[in-house]
């Protein structure tokens, strides 16, 4: 029975892979069927692991076990109702509470982690001695990267008209920008191709068998 | 006060937050702790809610036939089965208000809902994305045309990224000399990544972090409103 | 115009018949490492055994095919190298995903205990806020691992009260939440060591952490990263036997580009004439 199941299974995820490769065809009722299925079982998956691994771990089982202890937890309990009111049309503006607090606690780390990991390390790492190095690559690659990010910044800057010398280090820093650009695509393509061989390894190994998986 | 209340425990929520990172001791340290576990709490709650403002969604569509409402009505369905298989025996080691639902655990292999996930969920998903590899080849076909310098730059970042990223790369350069070794194509696309890219990359990091600072502090300040949404 | 008219679907076939035949007949291209996945390589071989580490799965079966082979190799190291792994996830089916390599690996490591060599702690949503509150009291965020054993009846997890304990962290992710909000908290802000596997989507964006002061130590960049890995650690998996399919997919994607680009420059020429 058991290996019934398991054959069931593979054929399973091969027929509902073809459904939604259908697509590249053009579209159909078996890639709309399958593309529904998908969104389905999703949010029924985030629904059971939210309760699974949240609601029960971090507010009922508290509650339940040691309630004199966590009684506070009734607060996060009952901001997280107001949530759902959001679905009541005429008790809407509830949800604006614990919307608040998500939002202020948000915007307070926010600015505080962006301000240090995202600008000022970022600033000092670019403030290298960029003419040491082991060797002319390295020097020359700690040039660009200073010029580089310089400039970028400077092309991001829309308060002054890119004119003048400081239209010609915006004009720089659009190269730096599109060298990025492409490199990412690169690495775009390599990870879309990557499950593209991860869907074939399904079908030509787990499936037909032909590989080793 | 349907404005006014929400502003206000913004206000002292984002500051409370903020004054725990330089006055580490209580009542700071203590009160952002507790606000640390409530958000996680709450937004556990919001994503019950993204669901079931899904199920109401649909159910609209379905009741006011909708055009293609019978595909919503599959939705529902399979929304409905995988809730309805993990409720009932759970999902791995959790059990659910059925208990283990060992018969049927032993049965189909594992637990109807992880029986769900691996082998419809998972083939669906990762089908789903990989559908991608073809739409990109085709626009890389259509789209990546050589027409100024700032193309040029990106289409030879490109095509030396992804050449330096495979095997073949190493194939095709693994010849050159000790001395022409930069030239290498895993190596140019090592030196691409590290520094030109890097560049760019860090030039937009340090404008989106200026960016959020700024967000975050008219938030903060009720200067920024419109996640209150209307009236 | 021709590079117009060509009907996309001869590019697809090409694409996957590209991608399917290395699969069949494998040729076995050569695998060269790079700096910065020797680098997280070094990371773990630095780590004294009997140390704890935590390895975040912030990722879903979308980005299987990269980050799995990553958290395969990545868990296979740390085993062997004797550390102590604990296992989180950003994402909720990064659960899932984490305890799919686990069942692999169990036959293969049959000495490694559940809760005292390694645990599997769960889904918890928040990103950067929950992190920060794990720093500050990892058992205030993690009461049960995620079996809902409470987390005092897991032996590994006593000594574990917040990042200090942790040797450190590596995120294998795809998107947000994920490596970014473990740099900013457990690395900027709890001076922890951070590494991280991406998917090649993420690589760009992630690169200016990896810098002189080491916000991120070494980087795993997708597919390649991954069979980097497997090289280094001498467990070939599922990267190193997709890197030929990769090359040839790559290969196909640059000749379409030469082919759009001359047919557009054809074309350009042939419309000068005409005008």
């Amino acid at each position: 029975m058991t290996h019934f199941f398991n054959v069931f299974g593979i054929w399973l995820g091969a027929a509902f892979t073809f459904a939604i490769f259908s697509f590249l065809y053009k579209d159909n009722p078996f890639y709309k069927v399958a593309e529904q299925i998908f969104v389905g079982l999703s949010a029924g998956y985030w629904f059971i692991y939210t309760i699974f691994n949240i609601l029960i771990p971090n507010l009922f089982l508290p509650l339940s076990t040691d309630f004199a202890a966590n009684w506070i937890k009734l607060i996060p309990a009952f901001l997280g109702v107001l949530m759902l009111m959001r679905l009541v049309p005429n008790a809407e503006w509830m949800s604006r509470y614990p919307i608040a607090l998500l939002i202020g606690t948000t915007s307070g780390l926010a600015f505080l982690r962006y301000l240090k990991s995202d600008v000022i390390n970022q600033i000092t790492a670019t403030m290298i001695n960029p003419f040491v190095g082991n060797n002319w690559v390295t020097v020359v690659g700690q040039i660009l990267l200073v010029v580089g990010t310089i400039t970028g910044v400077i092309y991001f800057y829309f308060s002054k008209k890119h004119e003048g010398a400081f239209g010609v280090s915006a004009k720089i820093g659009i190269y730096f920008l599109m060298v990025s650009f492409g490199a990412a695509f690169g690495y775009t393509a390599m990870a879309r191709v990557s499950l593209l061989i991860g869907r074939l390894q399904f079908l030509l190994g787990d499936w037909l068998g032909i590989i080793s998986p | 006060m349907k404005r006014r209340i929400p502003l206000t425990i913004t206000l002292i929520v984002g500051l409370i937050v903020i004054c725990s990172e330089f006055i580490p001791h209580r009542p700071f340290s203590q009160i952002s702790s507790e606000l640390e576990v409530w958000f996680m709490i709450i937004s556990g709650f919001a994503i019950l809610l993204g669901q079931l403002n899904l199920i109401k969604t649909n159910v609209l569509k379905i009741q006011y036939k909708q055009r293609n409402w019978p595909y919503f009505v599959i939705t529902l369905a399979s929304f409905f089965l995988m809730v309805g298989t993990g409720a009932l025996w759970g999902s791995q080691q959790n059990a659910g208000l059925l208990g283990h639902g060992t018969a049927i655990s032993s049965a189909i292999g594992s637990k109807p809902f992880d029986y769900l996930f691996n082998n419809v969920y998972q083939n669906l998903q990762a089908t789903m994305f990989s559908l991608l590899a073809f739409f990109i080849a085709s626009a890389a076909y259509r789209a990546f045309i050589a027409r100024t310098t700032e193309s040029i730059l990106l289409l030879a970042a490109a095509i030396l990224v992804m050449l330096g990223n495979t095997s073949l790369g190493t194939l095709l350069t693994g010849w050159l000399p000790d001395s022409l070794s930069f030239l290498h194509l895993p190596k140019v696309s090592e030196f691409i990544m590290k520094y030109p890219t890097t560049a760019g990359q860090r030039a937009i990091m340090i404008g989106a972090g200026l960016g959020i600072i700024g967000s975050s502090l008219r938030i903060i300040l009720g200067i920024e409103r419109s996640y209150l949404g209307g009236d | 115009m021709a590079a117009k008219t060509l009907d996309r679907r001869w590019i697809f076939l090409f694409l996957f018949i590209g991608v399917a035949l290395p699969l069949i007949f494998v040729i076995g291209l050569p695998i060269e490492t790079t700096e910065n996945v020797r680098a997280v390589y070094q990371m773990v071989e630095d780590t004294p055994a009997g140390s704890t580490v935590l390895i975040s799965f912030d990722y879903d079966p979308a980005s299987k095919p990269e980050l799995h082979p990553m958290g395969r190799a990545l868990l296979q190291h740390c085993f062997e190298k004797d550390l102590k792994v604990v296992i989180t996830a950003l994402w909720p089916m990064g659960v899932m995903m984490a305890n799919d390599i686990l069942d692999d690996l169990q036959p293969s490591y049959p000495n490694k205990v559940y809760g005292q060599d390694y645990v599997n702690m769960g889904f918890k949503a928040g990103g950067m806020v929950t992190i920060q509150a794990m720093g500050k009291h990892f058992k205030g965020i993690y009461t049960t691992d995620s079996n809902g054993t409470p987390v005092e009846n897991i032996p590994m997890m006593k000594h574990i009260d917040n990042f200090e304990n942790i040797a450190f962290v590596i995120s294998l992710s795809a998107g947000a939440p994920g490596v970014k909000e473990w740099v900013q908290v457990a690395g900027d802000t709890y001076g922890r060591q951070v590494s991280s596997g991406v998917t090649g989507v993420s690589v760009s964006s992630v690169m200016p952490y990896v810098n002189e002061q080491k916000q991120l130590t070494g980087l795993l960049a997708g597919l390649k990263g991954a069979a980097e890995y497997e090289y280094l650690i001498g467990h070939p998996g599922t990267a190193t036997s997709g890197m030929d399919a990769q090359s040839l997919a790559h290969l196909i994607i640059i000749i379409f580009i030469i082919i759009g680009n001359i047919t557009y420059w054809r074309n350009k020429k042939k419309q000068k004439k005409e005008v």
